[in-house]
């Protein structure tokens, strides 16, 4: 189910404006691939467009191959709104239809896929979507109540939970953890751990200690300079990237040095 | 010491911020005075005309006689219009708002905007001399092949001057107010949880219908209700096209039409004396009250899940 993401000379536009600028990055299956670096860099713009929502904004469009499991997101016959379906998303605040249940917001996604469920099927989903997302114990109780009563981070692990819920192939994440508090943080880092059992997971993230915690490669981007866009500076294994990158703007940024 | 102490304590009042709280509170005050002052109005002067006998309510024997049938036209006038303007105002504002590229919907917002200010009595105008006659052919159609459902029974007059005409010329009337706001709403929808349903994998369609309807539920309800309030009042339109007559009907193509209370009194009122104008005054007061029961029963749909409103 969970594959990996390999991206060849990808380009990203925002209408004239070249955000990112020719990334060639294998992310591996079943892991935590965190993306660092400066505000402004193109990293969420990248991570958007790995499930082409990027195209969303009107203007954007991308040059370049994304393969999922060998084939190619930004090809012709393929729709944005089936790949959506296979890479899933999580946003920087929580985002929970706020006029939907807590059962409804986890079923919404199937209901898009089948409208046809049975009451049974739809409960199973639900729960099992909860409990990965560590929160069926807080919620069993009060399924039927909105989703928005909850807290910040509840919200954040049901958002996770409606996205599990369709069982996607890649489950991206855009800074989930910066709306949250620390204990909300560490639950959702907890849970990153045991979802890469079954997804590949791409996280971008502010937090060098997070992206140090959670991932098992990193990739650092950076902006050659203001106005320029950015560029996927260095890829590794995070134990690396944090040590002893090979790249002296890596070192610079994880030191503190500027950023 | 003491002084500082003194500064904290004594309340901090800028001019700015009386001038401000006086003048809102005024304005607050003035239309409760106003309403107040035509409710009323409506009862001192109208009080005797709910007991007039015969001669102050022609065609009618009382009071209920008439103005029964006069608010039965209103609301049945009133409710058709809505029934055709919302759905067409919702599908205009959702292509202005998410589907009309940029440059488009823009000229689209001008445009409705601009029909939303042209005076009623042109509206009836067009109505008259040029909607009716086009639309005879399909109450032609209605009454021949449909005729056995009460609505369209006819006979359909060569004018086209029915109750259907009235709605349709009502309906586009309250169309602009409609979808004008409807748009203002559709576009307010939160991009977060538009992009929560994109990310699902949802269609543009669906996306429309998990994030943007639901947002904009109250506002629609506001907008419909604004619209209807305008047809329920509106008085020169109807009055052109209709010829009316003080009657219960459901058949919307007939050549007998019920009038509406605001057109009534518009016909009326030059004519009348002493107790035939608290009659229609009386009148008056009934839609008064008509619009307040709908803005009560629009605000109680609106409050009914206000907690998945996503204002908490």
């Amino acid at each position: 189910m969970a594959k990996s993401i390999d991206v060849t000379d990808l380009d990203i536009y925002y209408g004239d404006f070249k955000a990112v600028e020719d990334v060639n990055v294998t992310i591996p299956a079943k892991q935590v691939t965190a993306f660092i670096g400066p505000s402004g860099c193109g990293k969420s713009t990248f991570l958007r467009a790995l499930n082409r929502m990027h195209e969303v904004i009107p203007g954007a469009y991308v040059d370049g191959k994304v393969l999922v499991d060998g084939q190619d997101l930004y090809a012709v016959e393929v729709d944005p709104v089936a790949v959506r379906r296979q890479v899933g998303m999580v946003f920087q605040r929580p985002n929970p239809f706020p006029t939907m249940s807590i059962y409804e917001n986890v079923i919404a996604g199937m209901r898009l896929n089948n409208k046809k469920m049975k009451k049974s099927e739809a409960d199973d989903v639900v729960e099992s979507a909860l409990r990965a997302a560590d929160l069926w114990g807080e919620v069993n109780e009060r399924l039927a109540r909105p989703g928005s009563g909850l807290s910040g981070g509840q919200q954040q692990r049901l958002c996770i939970a409606r996205a599990i819920a369709v069982q996607p192939q890649v489950l991206l994440m855009d800074e989930p953890c910066s709306a949250l508090d620390p204990i909300s943080t560490s639950a959702i880092e907890d849970l990153i751990h045991e979802l890469k059992a079954n997804y590949t997971i791409v996280i971008v993230t502010h937090n060098m200690q997070q992206a140090a915690r959670v991932s098992d490669d990193t990739a650092f981007f950076n902006l050659v300079g203001t106005g320029k866009p950015g560029r996927l500076i260095e890829f590794g294994e995070t134990r690396k990237i944090f040590s002893n990158p090979d790249e002296k703007a890596t070192e610079d940024y994880i030191s503190g040095r500027f950023g | 010491m003491a002084d500082s102490s003194n500064e904290l304590t004594r309340p901090v009042k800028r001019l700015g911020d009386r001038i401000f709280s006086g003048t809102a509170l005024g304005a607050g005050v003035l239309i409760l005075v106003t309403l107040a002052g035509v409710g009323l109005f409506l009862t001192i002067e109208g009080l005797p005309g709910f007991t007039a006998d015969s001669s102050a309510t022609q065609p009618a024997d009382n009071f209920v006689g008439l103005a029964g049938p006069l608010v039965f036209g209103t609301v049945l006038s009133a409710t058709l219009a809505l029934m055709l303007a919302v759905p067409l105002a919702v599908g205009v504002a959702l292509f202005i708002s998410h589907y009309a590229p940029r440059r488009l919907s823009q000229g689209l917002g001008y445009l409705v905007d601009l029909l939303a200010a042209v005076p009623s009595v042109v509206y009836g105008l067009w109505g008259i001399i040029f909607l009716a006659p086009k639309l005879v052919p399909i109450y032609r159609w209605l009454e021949n092949n449909v005729g056995w459902i009460p609505f369209f029974s006819g006979p359909t007059l060569a004018s086209g001057r029915n109750m259907a005409t009235v709605a349709v010329v009502l309906a586009v009337m309250i169309l602009p107010i409609i979808t004008a706001i409807c748009r203002e709403i559709f576009l307010q929808t939160p991009t977060l949880h538009e992009e929560a349903a994109l990310a699902l994998g949802a269609t543009r369609w669906e996306m429309i219908r998990m994030a943007v309807f639901p947002y904009g539920r109250s506002g629609i309800v506001s907008a419909a209700m604004l619209g209807l309030g305008r047809a329920l009042g509106e008085t020169l339109a109807v009055t052109l096209v209709l010829s009316p007559a003080i009657l219960y009907s459901f058949n919307f193509i007939g050549a007998q039409n019920p009038s509406t209370i605001a057109s009534n009194i518009a016909l009326q009122f030059p004519e009348a004396s002493g107790l035939e104008v608290s009659v229609l005054i009386a009148t008056g007061l009934v839609l008064f009250l008509i619009t307040f029961v709908v803005n009560f029963a629009a605000r109680a749909v609106v409050n009914r899940r206000s907690e998945f409103s996503g204002a908490n």
